[in-house]
């Protein structure tokens, strides 16, 4: 690699004489990964708040929206067995699971509202449901993300398939369009997808595993305020 | 080498701005006759919103791309030149996507994974070693303005066709009688295919067509006889 130029009017084909050092060489690329480095780092760290705060945003208003605009939402972290509304310490912080409670506006606890994440047909479908523990009963019931085959199986983030939860009592039953009259009589049935089977039942037993899960938390947890659990309601019965 | 690298002949007259612009919305559209940037032609364009977002983005990162590497196309050598290209392209990808998911969240999640890839996107470095490596700034700012737009048209073209057939709305408006059934194919991949083969077809006939017309129009100014117009245009 020579950086002498070879020169003189007598060739008549021009020769390769200008072969780039390699410092140079290596002083573009550092110099343009430091650069381009440092422009996405800079716009990373200056818009980050905000994203975070559209995502805090949007799963307030999904709360609000499942457990019917409560008075105010805590959060409640599952650390060592139980719930606590105090976030555990340490480095599992981050990735406890939780749930949120909701309060009517005399304080009273009105429902829990729970993420479910469940392999839908093309990715997991994540839904949020609103549930009141004592009544096992569900008040309502939203998708968060769906990737489901558009046109088809993308109904299940309708009005016309999520409005059914509201109501019902857990365990869900899926039941077929032509048997819906059931659903005066069994408060378990929820009309399934014509044609999104999989996806149906992929809400379905979403649902029913995240209740499941929860269930003996939420039944053992107390509020640390006076108000006692079984006041939850009008007319809970327990 | 930089085979692309198109010396100006002399005599020919140099291109105007608007040239540079309009080349890529027309004469060298990337989707329609380039044929470039097929993935996200075939996985997006389910709906003109998306295209249109898809479009601009990309437009964002070529136009961008495009400037820097003509800024600095005499301080890089051509031996590293792919490398760095790729790298101010990769920079400009992300960029846009961090933007995008900080001031249109909604549209971010929902064009997914759309967006990284728009860094394979071979469009962009096509466009770097065809045009910015060798000329201005300026030249490659239109250039690249031209080429963002035409790719957003062809974009939208075949999204509007998806959507139209797919869900009976354009833009999100319904345009289709309540009557009409949507083709949930058009929706999913496989109408990427059928969409874009429509409007392909409707190009050929339209070009073709054209031509027909401009040979009966040439085939009149000679003073052919009427038998022969019939044979041209045929």
């Amino acid at each position: 690699m020579s950086t002498s130029p070879v020169s003189g009017p007598t060739h008549a084909l021009p020769v390769e004489d200008d072969a780039v050092p390699s410092w140079q060489l290596l002083l573009t690329l550092t110099a343009a990964g430091a650069l381009a480095g440092l422009a996405v780092v800079l716009l990373y760290d200056w818009t980050r708040p905000r994203v975070e705060a559209h995502k805090a945003a949007v799963l307030r208003e999904a709360i609000e929206e499942v457990l019917h605009a409560p008075r105010r939402a805590d959060t409640l972290w599952l650390s060592n067995g139980a719930l606590s509304a105090t976030p555990p310490t340490g480095a599992d912080a981050k990735k406890a699971e939780r749930v949120y409670l909701g309060y009517d506006a005399q304080g009273r606890p009105t429902g829990y509202a729970i993420q479910v994440v469940e392999p839908g047909f093309a990715d997991p479908i994540t839904l949020l449901i609103g549930y009141e523990a004592g009544r096992r009963e569900l008040l309502g019931m939203k998708v968060l993300e769906s990737k489901e085959t558009p046109g088809i199986a993308d109904k299940v983030v309708q009005p016309v398939f999520t409005a059914q939860f509201r109501g019902r009592v857990a365990p869900i039953t899926g039941i077929k369009r032509d048997e819906s009259a059931k659903m005066t009589t069994d408060r378990t049935a929820v009309v399934m997808i014509t044609g999104a089977t999989i996806s149906s039942r992929a809400v379905l037993r979403g649902i029913n595993k995240a209740i499941a899960h929860w269930q003996p938390y939420l039944d053992a947890y107390r509020p640390a305020s006076a108000q006692p659990a079984d006041t939850v309601g009008t007319g809970g019965k327990r | 080498m930089r085979c692309h690298a198109l010396p100006d002949i002399p005599g020919r007259r140099k291109p105007t701005a608007t040239e540079d612009l309009v080349r890529g919305i027309w004469k060298e559209n990337p989707t329609f006759v380039q044929m470039l940037g097929m993935c996200p032609t075939m996985a997006i364009t389910n709906s003109v919103k998306n295209a249109v977002a898809m479009g601009v983005l990309t437009l964002i990162v070529q136009f961008g791309s495009n400037v820097f590497v003509s800024m600095f196309r005499k301080r890089i050598p051509n031996e590293v030149r792919i490398s760095t290209y790729i790298l101010i392209i990769a920079t400009f990808v992300q960029i846009v996507d961090i933007g995008a998911e900080a001031m249109m969240p909604d549209m971010h999640k929902a064009l997914g994974a759309f967006i990284p890839l728009i860094v394979a996107n071979c469009l962009l470095l096509g466009r770097q070693e065809a045009f910015a490596a060798v000329n201005t700034v300026w030249r490659s700012g239109l250039d690249g303005i031209g080429m963002g737009l035409g790719f957003t048209l062809g974009l939208s073209t075949v999204g509007t066709v998806r959507e139209i057939l797919g869900s009976g709305s354009w833009f999100g408006i319904r345009v289709m009688p309540a009557s009409f059934e949507p083709w949930a194919i058009m929706n999913m991949p496989p109408g990427g295919f059928l969409g874009f083969g429509l409007v392909l077809l409707a190009l050929a006939w339209w070009k073709d067509r054209a031509a027909r017309r401009a040979a009966v129009r040439a085939a009149i100014a000679r003073g052919a006889p009427s038998p022969a117009l019939e044979e041209v245009a045929v």
